[in-house]
């Protein structure tokens, strides 16, 4: 199988779209005849990523590469960036607005559900330039 | 147990999914907050829940949920609805409230069914 790219734009502040890129992305891989478990840690870190990137970056692209061995998805927005990524890796930790709280996330969870479902995460951060999050999930 | 069953336990409102009420669902949850639902919820086939908006059904989507019920009385807007159609969640609301809910359930044999 040849590396499969999928990219999908995301809006600021679309609640109610978000998650969009995630349920694509989620049925492309069931599609493929992946496992039922490899694609529950997929949608669940790149959900939480999607809704990071609609609630704190105003949006911006999500970029999946799927291969047989792994799936890598990266997240570039060019949103204020993250402070202390160290604090935003806190379970517990947040700064999200009321208004996304009464979403039913903002819980400071968004972070560390991703690291937990992934195999790997890379966040390169600039204050007032943007985030690129990477994940990668084994098979 | 099948979801005509907790149609019918919880005195529910389908909103969709009426014809698949023969499907089984052998464990749930009780959640208000989306991210406890993707951290900690393990292979429930239900959530039960008092938030009303589309990311309910989304979460429900990404966890492999078959149902969402939505407690305390609280109606869904016809976007919601759509959403659940569109994604094959069969959506209920009941009148009922939240611990209450999950007792009736609980008392006729439905289990949490993860890990927390």
């Amino acid at each position: 199988m040849q590396p499969l790219t999928l990219e999908f734009p995301v809006s600021a502040e679309d609640f109610s779209h978000a998650g969009e890129a995630s349920g694509a992305v989620k049925k492309t891989l069931k599609d493929l005849g992946f496992s039922p478990a490899v694609i529950r840690r997929v949608s669940v870190a790149m959900y939480e990523a999607e809704i990071n990137m609609v609630i704190h970056a105003n949006g911006g692209v999500i970029t999946a590469t799927i291969c047989p061995d792994k799936i890598t998805v990266v997240f570039a927005d060019a949103g204020p960036g993250i402070p202390n990524i160290d604090l935003a890796m806190q379970e517990g930790y947040s700064t999200a607005s009321e208004t996304v709280r009464d979403l039913g996330f903002g819980a400071g969870m968004g972070l560390p559900n991703i690291k937990k479902y992934s195999d790997s995460l890379d966040i390169k951060t600039e204050l007032g330039v943007g985030t690129t999050l990477t994940i990668t999930i084994n098979v | 147990m099948k979801i005509s069953e907790v149609v019918s336990l919880l005195n529910a409102k389908v909103h969709c999914g009426g014809d698949q009420l023969d499907r089984e669902v052998h464990s749930a949850c009780g959640c208000d907050l989306m991210s406890d639902v993707l951290a900690y919820i393990k292979d429930q086939s239900m959530l039960l829940t008092g938030l009303v908006n589309p990311q309910v059904i989304r979460t429900a989507e990404m966890m492999d949920m078959s149902c969402v019920i939505l407690v305390r009385g609280k109606q869904p807007t016809e976007e919601i609805v759509e959403l659940a159609e569109e994604k094959d969640i069969i959506l209920l609301s009941t009148p009922i409230k939240m611990f209450s809910a999950c007792g009736i359930l609980y008392h006729s044999g439905l289990m949490d069914g993860g890990e927390c």
